[in-house]
This record gives structure tokens, sequence and C-alpha cells, in this order.
């Protein structure tokens, strides 16, 4: 198991490099830094001192990729490529436009996503596996086509509506709850009420219709056939048998989800003014601060193998016709 | 002489003519029409688009085996209603891809100047909506402005009050009391012009069908209205009625009024979700035409030669996609905004530059989605190359490409196809939160995630200012729903077994 879990993450290293080859020639070979500094700066009319000093400030002022004036190893550490992106290994993610630390803001504003994107998770999951065991208990009924017909039309609707909707109809018309903000603590409660319930509702079409065929796709197999033979009751035959089997497919498609979660959910947070990762983003990219935006790639593609990693491994946990080889 | 006469038995023979009739009207109409076309990168890749649809529905009706599918799908009334609202934002769409420029009035001088306004077929059709500016805000069918603002009467007093409208309801004499009785003959006589164009519409389709199943007119006619047919005419007519008749009626009701109000600057709000159907088509459809020959190639070669091959495109994709699609998105689309930014020379128009935007939001859209199905085609390529036809083919001799070409790729095709249709809609969806976002499309451009962007933040006035939105998520959701439904009959239809996201 251990050289298992060795092995998967060795594997894991070179797909990190792509990334981050990719992501540096995206920001500095398709575009150089003299690109973004005229952008930044305004495009016409800038100095080259401007230019420079804008380089300097933020270490762009350095070769690509292969230092001419430096000496010994500095001819490769002394570049763009290694302060900007081999730095990122070690997670080091510099420093924003404006000073900040990347690293010190990460810590500090994964919590607010993990407090939306967490519930939205499980309660999400509860919810979809609830309705979807409806439909199947209920197939090829009316019941059952007109949930799915539902299904279709709940996927059809925009993310963008259900938080719209959300806003104007539970925080502007009835009051109930604050339309956007944040606060620490127990107070958080209040704001977040809004957000989760968005979240779950916006994930309900797609994640029912998954799970009903996943469940659907169990139900035709022989030994539901044999549990209904026994005179189990269909109630018992979907909790016991079916159930059970089609968690394994359900669980490891979650798994991957996880690490995800706490890059938070771009759309909510900026909607509702939370100050997570998925605000953080959106900010960055607006105000085109690529030092965050590049760290943010980066991350996001840690937490995506980190998941496939663990579905990995979680497959072999809960389904031990899986051998490890 | 005998293959001259058999010519058009071949199954490219009317698909090839009707492409030819098509680009010969795009080349030879507008000099014809005394305007100057402009052919947008976009629209060059709709109408090669077209091209390739059509040539590869006369192939299909040519193979017995390929038509099996397709007629399944036929027969479903869903799908059925479904294509004809389909075809309605289709027909929207590509009038709005023809485009061109008017010629300025020649002032002596030789040679004939055009004006600088990029025009579509589309424009011309909608001629009033789109001229018909007013000042600012107002609701639907209003006929002051939403706000009240400061007047300076003719005796010198200031006064604030709504103010008439220039185009709502303009020849009303007293809107109070004009108003809705003038709305209620204007959506009458939409209500029968739409009713006589399906007339003839349905009347002339039932003849066609009629003579093709040599059955008398009427006996067919009793036959749709029984639903008595294998394809559910019945549904289609009376979806297709309906659809004339709602168009019919906003097209009626927009020569005297803003049916679904005005926005900041005063332009129609329906004019906007119109025109924004386009963009959304493009996107839902360029992207995978993009991302089509990168997913096939390889993800067909990677499963069939397996070894080193494999490893360098399973290492590819997977290295894509671990990078979250709205953040490779998003730094991708910065960087051609760089590089626009940087070159303005490039560009002759504001249009050529939204244009350019847009084609590159589809090729990113594209590389971050080929994977799926990329996935999927090597999976199903590794089933396909254990096969004993497969087998046979090698053991006598066929050349592995020419194995790729004629015994892997007809075989796998079905999934590509099912993989475009069902990635069309999230495709139309993602470009509303791209565009919220700001790494969509192009400010200037006409679309429904701009449209929501600009109208977002006008919730918070009170009275709301709601029809932005509405008019935006309506059209949206009409075209998403729309394009779901007709994808899971074609799901259905040619693999009932895979799964919705591999």
């Amino acid at each position: 198991m251990f050289a298992y879990i060795i092995r998967r993450v060795l594997y894991a290293i070179p797909i990190l490099i792509g990334v981050n080859l990719l992501t540096f020639a995206l920001f500095f070979v398709v575009n150089s830094p003299e690109d973004m500094a005229r952008m930044h700066l305004g495009e016409k009319r800038v100095t080259e001192q401007a230019i420079e000093k804008w380089k300097q400030n933020r270490g762009y002022d350095k070769p690509l990729l292969y230092n001419v004036q430096a000496e010994g190893v500095q001819v490769l550490t002394d570049t763009i490529f290694f302060t900007k992106s081999v730095r990122l290994f070690v997670l080091d993610f510099g420093s924003a436009d404006d000073g900040r630390n990347i690293g010190q803001d990460i810590l500090q504003r994964m919590w607010p996503s993990l407090a939306i994107a967490i519930p939205v998770f499980i309660v999400g999951l509860l919810v979809n596996i609830t309705f979807a065991l409806l439909l199947a208990f209920f197939r090829a009924t009316y019941i059952d086509i007109w949930g799915v017909i539902g299904c279709v039309i709940l996927m059809s609707i925009s993310t963008l509506f259900y938080i719209i909707g959300g806003q104007y109809l539970i925080g502007k018309t009835l009051q109930l709850v604050p339309i956007s903000g944040y606060d620490f603590g127990l107070n958080s409660f209040k704001f977040l009420v809004l957000p989760v319930l968005v979240g779950i509702i916006g994930g309900i079409g797609a994640g029912t219709r998954w799970y009903r065929t996943i469940f659907l796709e169990e139900i035709n197999r022989d030994y539901v056939r044999t549990a209904r033979a026994k005179g189990l009751s269909e109630l018992r035959v979907l909790f016991r048998h079916v159930l059970k089997n089609a968690m394994i497919p359900i669980l490891t498609g979650a798994v991957v989800v996880i690490p995800l979660l706490f890059m938070g959910s771009l759309l909510t947070e900026s909607f509702f003014a939370i100050p997570g990762l998925g605000a953080y983003t959106i900010e960055a990219i607006q105000a085109q601060d690529f030092a965050i935006v590049r760290a943010m790639v980066f991350l996001g593609s840690v937490m995506y193998i980190v998941g496939l990693v663990l579905t990995d491994i979680s497959y072999t946990l809960v389904d031990p016709r899986i051998r490890l080889n | 002489m005998r293959a001259m006469i058999q010519l058009h038995r071949q199954f490219w023979f009317w698909p090839l003519l009707l492409i030819a009739g098509l680009w010969l009207a795009l080349l030879a109409l507008p000099p014809l029409a005394g305007v100057k076309a402009v052919y947008l990168d976009t629209d060059k890749l709709i109408f090669l688009l077209v091209s390739g649809v059509l040539l590869l529905a006369g192939y299909i009706r040519s193979r017995e085996h390929l038509r099996g599918p397709w007629r399944h799908i036929f027969r479903q009334r869903r799908a059925m209603i479904a294509l004809v609202v389909l075809l309605f934002f289709i027909v929207c769409g590509l009038l709005d891809s023809v485009h061109f420029r008017k010629p300025l009035p020649s002032q002596g001088v030789t040679q004939q100047r055009y004006s600088v306004k990029v025009l579509s077929l589309l424009d011309i059709l909608l001629d009033d909506m789109r001229r018909n500016v007013e000042k600012t805000y107002s609701a639907p069918l209003a006929t002051h402005l939403f706000a009240k603002e400061t007047v300076t009467l003719e005796n010198g007093d200031v006064e604030r009050r709504y103010v008439r409208l220039k185009y709502g309801g303009r020849d009303l004499t007293d809107p109070a009391s004009q108003k809705w009785p003038n709305i209620r003959d204007l959506a009458t006589r939409g209500v029968v012009v739409g009713a006589i164009i399906w007339l003839v519409l349905s009347a002339g389709l039932t003849a066609i069908f009629a003579r093709h199943q040599r059955q008398p007119v009427a006996v067919m006619a009793k036959r749709v209205y029984r639903g008595d047919t294998d394809i559910p005419w019945r549904s289609i007519y009376l979806s297709l009625l309906l659809m004339l008749i709602l168009l019919a009626v906003l097209l009626t009701l927009s020569t005297e009024y803003h049916v679904l109000g005005t926005d900041k600057v005063g332009q129609d709000v329906l004019y906007q979700s119109i025109k924004s159907i386009r963009t959304g088509l493009v996107i839902g459809t360029l992207t995978t035409l993009v991302m089509l020959p990168f997913a096939i190639v390889l993800g067909v070669m990677a499963g069939y030669f397996r070894s080193w091959v494999d490893d360098v495109i399973q290492y590819l994709y997977t290295t894509l996609s671990s990078i979250p699609g709205v953040l490779l998105i998003a730094a991708a689309i910065l960087s051609i905004q760089v590089y626009i930014a940087n070159h303005p020379a490039l560009f002759e128009t504001a249009l050529d530059r939204a244009d350019l935007r847009l084609l590159a939001l589809c090729v990113i859209l594209g590389i971050t989605s080929w994977t799926t199905l990329c996935r999927l085609l090597r999976g199903e390529t590794l089933k396909l190359r254990e096969m004993e036809y497969i087998q046979a083919a090698t053991a006598l001799g066929v050349g592995q490409f020419t194995i790729l070409g004629r015994h892997v790729l007809p075989n796998v095709m079905h999934i590509v196809l099912i993989i475009v249709v069902l990635d069309f809609s999230s495709l139309v969806l993602a470009e509303a939160v791209l565009s919220y976002i700001g790494v969509g499309v192009d400010p200037s451009t006409l679309s429904w995630g701009n449209m929501i962007n600009g109208a977002r933040l006008e919730l918070a006035r009170d009275p709301v200012v709601w029809w932005s939105l509405v008019a935006a998520f309506c059209l949206m959701f009409s075209l998403v729903l729309a394009a779901n439904l007709f994808a899971d009959a074609v799901r259905d239809a040619f693999d009932p077994r895979l799964r919705e996201q591999g």
C-alpha cells in the first residue's frame, strides 16, 4: 500500500512540471514582461524608465531562462523561470502587485471558502443521493420521467440565475438574511445560509441525474435479482444492496472534488462578497494581477492531482476487487 | 453517359449543390445589392460548419445503418419539439452571420465609400428595434421613461416628471387610455400573421410528404391531425405554430413598442437578446469544431498504438485537465488581451477585434474541453483494437492508418456526436459565467453574459430594473433546455449506456 502511494505521488511530479511549464509559457513567453508592463501602465506614451521600474519592482527584469551575466549556479537561478515558476514547487508564491505575500493571503482566505464549500458538498451529496434513490425507486413511472425532465430543466438554468434569483428573493424581498457580506466566528452563520442554499440547489439537477444513472446501472445487476428472488422488499433491496454497491462509484467520484473544495467557488464568493479564495482569484483576474493568477493555477492543479491520487487510494480501500498494481 | 445520369444518386450531389448555391449567394449577392460584404473569421467558420453538416447529412441519408439511430431520434416527440425551437435559434444565428457594410451616399467622388458600421441580415430585419434608441431605461411596453427627469417647461418652470419615450407608443395621443387597446390590436394582428405563415408552411410541408409517401394530401393531413405518423408531425406543427405566433407577436409589437424595455443607454433589450443568439451559438459550435481534430486524432492514436504514444498523449491530457478550466481560460484570455492591446494595427474595425477575441475564446475553451472526449475515444479504441475484425484486418496486412481510418474511426464516431451535442449546452452556459468574470467575449459584443453582467447592479435599484436580466436568462434557458433535451435523445439513440461524463 505504501509503495503504491509513493508510486502514485511520483507519477504526479511530471504532470506538475508540465503545468508549471505551461503556465510559464502562457505568462512569460506569449507576452513578454515588456508587454505586460505596457498594458498595466497604459498602452501609449509610457517611458522606458517607467517600464523598467515596473519590471524591477516585480522581479521581471531578469532574463527568461538563462542569465549570461551571472556566475555559477546563478546562471540558472537568477532568471524569471527559476524565481517565478520553479519556486512554486516549494509553495513560495511571491508577492502580489500590491506587495502583499500571496502565500499568507491564501492561508487567510481559505477558511471562508471552506465554510461554504464543505456544507455545500456534504449536504448537496445527501440531497442528490436522496432524490436519485427516490427516482430509482419509482423508475419507469411518471414520477421518474418528470423527475428527469425536472433535472434537465434545473440543469438548463444558469448558475448566475440561481445566485441572482436567490439574492433577490431571499435577501431583498423576504429580507431573511443579508444579501452579501461575511463575518468570522459564529456570526458568519447568517451570511453563509444563502450561498450554501444556492450552491446546493444549483447542483441538484446534474447531481441527481448522474446518481440516478449509477443506481439504475446497479439495479439491473444479477445480485439485485437474487436479492429480490430471496423475497426482500424493494426498499430493503434498494437500501441494503443497491445503495451500498452504488456508493463505490459515488464516493470515488466525490473524492476527486474534495481537495478542490478549498479553491472556493468563483461565482458564489464574488456575488456574496465572501473573502475566500474564489473571490481572491476573480479580483486578481479583474485587476490583471498575473502573480496571483499564476499561483492559483498552480495550486489548483496540485489540488486536482491530490484528488486523483486520493481517488485511486479510495478505490483500493472501498473495493477489495481492485489490486494494487 | 450512364455515370452522368447516375450522378444525382450520389450522396454528395444534393448537399454539394446546396453548398455551392449557398456560397455563390454569399459571394455574389452583396455586390449585386450594392453593399460591401464583410466576412468575419467566425462567419467563415460558421458557413464551413454548415457546409460540413450538410455533407454529413447527405452521407447519413445514403447509409441505411447510419439512418437507424436518427430515425429513432426523429420519432421522439420531445426531441422534435426541441429541434423546432433550436431551428429558430439557428436561423437567427445564421442570419446574423451574414455581415456587410452599407454604401455611403456618394458625393461626386469616383470611388464608392462604405459605412464603417458593419451590419448583418438580422439587423436589416430588426431595423426598427436597432434604430429606435431611447434616452435610458424604460420598462417593457412602456410609453414613458422609467425614472423621473427634470424638464424645463415652455414657460420656463422646472418640473420633475416621467418623460414620454421617443418611439415607445409614439403614435398615441393619450397613452394612458389608448395603450392597452393598441397593444391588443397589434398582438391580434401578430397572432393572425403568425397563424397564416404557419398555415402556408404546414400545408406546404404536408403536401410534400403526401407526394413523398404517394398518398392524397387529404389522407396525409388527416393522419397528421390524428397523430398517426411515424414522426410526431402533430407535435412538430403545434410547436411550430406556437413559435411562429410568439415571433410574429413580438415583431408586430416591437414596431411601436419596446417589448422588453430598454437598457441603460436606451437600446432595445429584445434586440440585444436576439443579437446575443449568435454569440451563444458560435461558442457552442465553433469550440467543438476547434477541438474535434485534436481529440479524435490523439484519442484514437493513443488507444490504437499504445506504448509510448499512449503515454505521451495521456500525459498531455492529464496535464491540461489538471489545470482548473476557468483559470486556464482566464490566463489565456489575459494573455490575448495583452496581445490585442499591443497590436492595435492588426485590426481594421472594432468588430474585427471583438471577433478575434470571440474566436480566441472558442479556441481556448476547445483546448480545455477536448480532454474528456480524448479520454473516452482512447478507451473505446482500446476496446475496438482487440475485436476480431480488426485483428483480421491486421492479419491480412492492411496498413495501420487504413485500419484506423476505415475500421476504427467510423466505430467511434457515435461517441464524438454524443459529446458534441452534450457539450453544446454547457458551453453556452459557460459563456455567461466567463463574461461575468471578465474573461469572456469582448465587452462590445452583444451576449447574454454581457447583458447579465450589465444589468446585475441595477437589481439594487428600487423599483427594480429586471427586464434585461429576465430577457437574457429566458433566451439562454430556452436555448440550453432545447439543446439538452435534444442531446438526451441523441445519447439514447446512439449509446444508451454511455454515462454522462465518462
